[in-house]
């Protein structure tokens, strides 16, 4: 009797019958054999998953509109996760040193772009990622507006938004200043001198921000622990608890 | 009300029981419409509650529909005062019907506790909600986001592919470039510095414009979301937007060395991202 090798998907059938398998995946997975599309594991496949910490199991049909959402909202986050992902990767090539004479911070720039693997396509995907997202939580909170979704009971998860907008922001100049090339030092010399207008607290204030009177070495560092872990810390706890309102709101807006 | 704290009418508690038993009931079962029978017969014969016959009504047609197992009609009056039960409306929705999807008990594991929560009727609050138009996220919403996401990568990956982002030379601070601008997104502001005071712009208007976008749900008490409705806020959003959008474009595009005005197709651009 010749014996044949089992086929691929009755492999996989055997492979997703361990117990390994179906500890990995919870009852309801899509992954999990058995899976059926009828209504009930369709709902059980996002109970039972991590996702149902953002999504419900059933939503407005509306909302899938794309010309309700434009998806700017879920694309900002995405941006985000990116950037991290982008952001980690360049962090292993770059060190935040501005001496006069030997700034390591352009070397490292320049070494990222010539000598680093994919180094340019990453930083390039990081730099144009940030402005995209910029302009994509701008665009959101305007798609917010139109669709009258700030109105109760969503009224704080607006004012969690501008918080989100200001903290974008904060991440994307701060970020702008990391090159240390001519564009990053008088982007930022001519930014920052915006606030040194402040009434009382100008002084005090440009300086915590710089770390001196002028854009120096000091405000490289200082920007660069605000732009890799500050910042990006605060902005989670926020997009957290944006997250967990739109739940708690019941969900995307509308109809109109 | 705790169950014993119930005044029964002890009479009609062992009729009802002996009845019950005699029929072949499950003694939990018969002990628990002996109880309700008694505390009605009880409510009844001192006429406390203001109706007692119509809430002894009320109660009865309930059980059939009940959803909770047996033990429940008879355990629920006696958990709550009958007169609640004549307040608040007697469920009327049909229980599902059951799937048939009952797991058997393996054979020979031990017996497991079933506990019954005893719900006062008072503690249940009814939650009416227009069930609407609604689909299911998976698979129909997951895979419009993650299209999204895949062109959005697409689309980064092909452009970081074929443009460079700038890089220009070593920082150098006793060399001021010409123009010197802003990065884009305060690039309006910088515009206004041309016409306010640094104060002005600087400070006042970015702080207005940040606790005024916040405090936008505050101010607007307009319930609706028609477009209709809302038209004096969405002019004036739209106003603020495009004007914000028309001094960033001209801080951008049309400012050029020493901040001058310049025709972006006659001098050239001088905006880099």
């Amino acid at each position: 009797m010749k014996l044949k090798p089992p086929s691929p998907g009755a492999v996989f059938d055997r492979v997703r019958d361990t117990e390994v398998w179906k500890s990995i995946f919870r009852p309801g997975s899509i992954f999990r054999r058995g899976y059926k599309d009828t209504s009930r594991d369709r709902a059980l496949s996002t109970m039972n998953n991590v996702l149902y910490h953002l999504h419900p199991v059933k939503m407005k049909r509306h909302g899938l509109k794309l010309t309700y959402t434009f998806c700017l909202g879920g694309l900002s986050f995405f941006l985000f996760i990116l950037l991290t992902v982008t952001g980690i990767f360049l962090m292993f090539f770059y060190r935040p040193m501005a001496e006069i004479g030997s700034a390591q911070a352009y070397t490292d720039m320049q070494n990222i772009r010539t000598s680093v693997f994919f180094g340019d396509l990453v930083r390039n995907l990081h730099r144009w990622g940030a402005h995209l997202m910029v302009l994509s939580v701008t665009l959101h909170m305007a798609r917010v507006f139109y669709t009258g979704a700030y109105k109760p009971p969503r009224e704080f998860n607006w004012v969690v938004g501008v918080v989100l907008l200001f903290l974008t922001l904060g991440l994307s100049f701060t970020g702008y200043l990391l090159p240390w090339d001519q564009l990053a030092i008088w982007a930022v010399t001519v930014g920052t001198s915006l606030g040194g207008y402040a009434p009382f607290i100008a002084k005090q204030a440009n300086f915590l921000l710089l770390g001196g009177v002028v854009v120096g070495p000091e405000t490289l560092l200082r920007w660069y622990v605000l732009h890799v872990l500050a910042l990006p810390f605060v902005l989670v706890l926020f997009l957290a608890v944006h997250f967990w309102r739109i739940r708690k709101d019941g969900g995307i807006s509308g109809p109109l | 009300m705790a169950r014993e704290d119930t005044p029964l009418d002890q009479e009609t508690f062992d009729r009802t029981l002996e009845a019950e038993l005699a029929k072949g009931t499950d003694r939990r079962v018969a002990e628990g419409r002996a109880r309700s029978a008694a505390v009605r017969a009880h409510r009844a014969k001192s006429g406390e509650g203001g109706a007692p016959a119509p809430a002894a009504a009320a109660a009865a047609p309930a059980e059939p529909a009940a959803p909770a197992p047996a033990e429940a009609p008879g355990a629920a009056p006696a958990a709550a005062p009958a007169a609640a039960t004549a307040t608040v409306a007697a469920p009327t929705r049909e229980a599902p019907a059951p799937t048939g999807n009952v797991p058997e008990p393996k054979r020979g594991a031990p017996e497991k506790h079933r506990l019954l929560a005893l719900v006062p009727p008072e503690g249940i609050q009814r939650v009416e909600r227009e069930q609407g138009d609604r689909i299911n996220v998976w698979p129909h919403l997951l895979i419009e986001e993650f299209i999204a996401l895949l062109v959005l990568s697409a689309g980064m990956v092909i452009f970081a592919t074929f443009v460079n982002a700038p890089l220009r030379e070593l920082a150098d601070p006793n060399l001021t470039p010409n123009p010197s601008k802003a990065p884009w997104y305060f690039l309006g502001l910088q515009e206004l510095l041309r016409y306010f005071l640094p104060l002005v712009a600087g400070i006042v208007i970015p702080t207005f414009i940040l606790i005024g976008l916040a405090a936008i749900p505050y101010i607007d008490r307009n319930p609706s979301t028609k477009p209709g409705d809302r038209k004096l806020a969405i002019t004036l959003f739209t106003m603020l937007f495009m004007f914000g959008a028309t001094l960033t474009i001209i801080g951008s595009f049309f400012r050029g060395t020493g901040y001058n005005w310049v025709w972006p197709w006659a001098q050239g651009v001088f905006f880099e991202l």
